[in-house]
């Protein structure tokens, strides 16, 4: 527990740092930025998973081994989404979005 | 500790020791020999896939995480065969266009991995070993759409995938930490017991339920589809399709039939017009595509929108007409996209207009391909049409009336495109007709073991009761 804190402030930041990748998902126009807003949205639900295991269900683990793996996942990602990236700007030069709109509809 | 229940486990140790198996080969195998390779992986698959059939316990192991039934069993063998027939028609494709660059070893275990990834995920007893298992089953897939280094579309298709999935498992990883609240586990079972009706439930299993939507590619979710299946290899392409969504269904269908039984009467609606929007969305794009890829891409999303019509049953009979769907859906779209590949692999051409005159030219493909069109369309002869009539059954057993009779326009529209391919094949005539060509053994085998899939399926009717008796037990 964090004194002074109650659960309903921490998950409302949570939520906030959700909403901010999904929008920043949605805006960027830079693919790196995009895997950046992806990685808040990760982290909003590791942070999650902490804070619920520790306020509401401090018995069993279950929350904080869970953001573990979480943490370790999303590393994977990054690391094949950039390896993709790389590929692409080697090819085109460019890490824009509208750069990679050969195909459309 | 009892080392026999880890024998549950058999399937996944297995390709678990096969991708070992060909890490291993590859170092020890010199370069001029690699070309042989394609035939071990195949070859060791076969294996896998053969023994995959035998009978196993039920049971579950790990305490609950990870459990197994005859369902499950089942469905992991109609992935494997999914998979071999697959491994067949692209062993061609491996061996003249990859294996030359040093990189055939890379193809065979990422889509292993993959497919690890998914048995996991199918057998998942917890909320982590299903995100664990979701994961490893989307990461190389996305590797294998960029597969085609020198291409740029192909990597653009690994960028579009890539970013789409992991938009979709963060949302659904929100979506689980909402649930993990409301029912104070991450077990299913005890989320089961606990869950009750209340906004945060409801978010949680909205974010969730969307997550997955993006793998199965419902509409809204699936505008990363048609591009990722364009630009991929045609192997990639047709993994996505067939095996990736019938798992991610398969497993959307337990997680709303037993963890969130008590929001049934809230996820009925959603589904209702994920699959009403689904249906309509996927055919009415696919009326104007040229491209064979971006066809089937938008034929699959349709597809998938007449999945939802047994889930939305949310009884036995749902789950058996699911699966029983699934199954000949495997070899129908498998037949389909192996005549593209094969028609690719020697000519290059992967537009609907190139394949006019095809029947003079290269009359057994086409007959594949109007076989395996046919089945998508559900023309009565062949699987298809149990499968999507069992669907309509499922939906009107619960009174869905309106949505059944919305599905049947949507056939009717998809005969139209369908029939499109076929009269290009069989009516039209064109100068540059494709001119003949034979393919290779693996190729024939691989369209063979489908069409028989396609006819035995719609003949042969005691599978269903079987499929009918096993899906027993998931309630």
């Amino acid at each position: 527990m964090i004194a002074g804190i109650s659960i309903y402030e921490i998950l409302t930041l949570t939520t906030l740092l959700f909403f901010i990748g999904v929008y920043g998902f949605i805006t960027r126009k830079n693919l790196i930025s995009i895997l950046i807003s992806v990685e808040l949205i990760m982290n909003a639900s590791v942070v999650n998973f902490v804070i619920i295991n520790k306020y509401l269900y401090p018995d069993v683990l279950q929350g904080v081994l869970f953001s573990i793996f979480i943490i370790a996942v999303a590393a994977a990602e990054t690391a094949l989404a950039i390896a993709i990236i790389i590929n692409l700007y080697r090819q085109i030069g460019s890490v824009e979005v509208d750069a990679t709109e050969t195909m459309k509809y | 500790m009892d080392w026999n229940s880890f024998l549950l486990m058999r399937q996944e140790m297995l390709l678990l020791g096969i991708i070992l198996l060909l890490i291993i080969a590859e170092v020890f195998i010199s370069k001029n020999k690699k070309g042989n390779l394609v035939h071990f992986a195949v070859f060791l698959f076969g294996i896998h896939t053969a023994v995959g059939l035998l009978a196993m316990e039920e049971g579950s192991i790990f305490g609950g995480m990870f459990h197994t039934t005859g369902l499950i069993h089942f469905f992991k063998n109609v992935l494997n065969i999914g998979v071999f027939i697959l491994l067949l028609q692209s062993a061609d494709w491996l061996q003249e266009k990859i294996v030359d660059h040093q990189r055939g070893t890379e193809f065979f275990v990422l889509l292993f991995s993959s497919l690890l990834g998914m048995y996991f995920m199918v057998s998942a007893g917890d909320f982590l070993m299903f995100f664990l298992g979701l994961e490893l089953s989307t990461l190389p897939v996305a590797a294998l759409a960029a597969y085609e280094m020198a291409k740029r579309k192909s990597s653009e298709a690994g960028i579009k995938l890539i970013l789409s999935a992991a938009l979709a498992s963060g949302v659904a990883l929100f979506g689980i930490s909402m649930l993990y609240i409301a029912g104070g586990s991450i077990y299913f079972n005890d989320i089961m017991q606990t869950i009750t009706t209340s906004h945060l439930s409801i978010l949680g299993m909205v974010l969730l339920l969307s997550g997955l939507a993006f793998k199965i590619s419902l509409v809204p979710f699936h505008f990363w589809t048609a591009d990722v299946y364009e630009g991929a290899p045609i192997s990639v392409a047709s993994y996505l399709s067939v095996i990736s969504k019938g798992a991610a269904v398969f497993i959307l269908m337990i997680l709303l039939f037993t963890v969130l039984r008590p929001l049934l009467h809230i996820w009925e609606n959603l589904v209702y017009i994920l699959a009403l929007t689904t249906m309509f969305i996927g055919n009415l794009f696919a009326l104007r595509q040229n491209n064979l890829k971006r066809f089937l891409a938008f034929s699959s999303i349709a597809q998938a929108g007449f999945i939802l019509l047994g889930i939305i049953n949310g009884e036995q009979l749902g789950v058996a007409t699911v699966i029983y769907f699934v199954l000949i859906y495997v070899f129908s779209n498998l037949a389909a996209f192996g005549v593209v590949q094969a028609i690719s692999l020697r000519t290059g051409k992967e537009n609907i207009s190139d394949y006019d005159g095809l029947y003079r030219t290269n009359p057994k493909l086409s007959l594949v391909m109007m076989l395996a069109l046919f089945s998508l369309a559900g023309i009565p002869p062949v699987a298809g049409f149990f499968g999507k009539f069992f669907l309509f059954t499922a939906a009107a057993g619960k009174g869905y009336y309106l949505l059944v009779f919305l599905a049947v326009v949507n056939v009717t529209i998809s005969l139209y495109y369908y029939l499109l391919v076929v009269r290009a094949m069989f009516l039209r005539t064109s100068e540059h007709a494709i001119p003949y060509f034979n393919s290779k053994l693996y190729m024939k085998i691989g369209l063979v073991l489908t069409v028989l899939g396609i006819l035995v399926l719609g003949l042969y009717s005691p599978l269903y009761e079987y499929i009918f008796e096993l899906s027993k037990n998931l309630m």
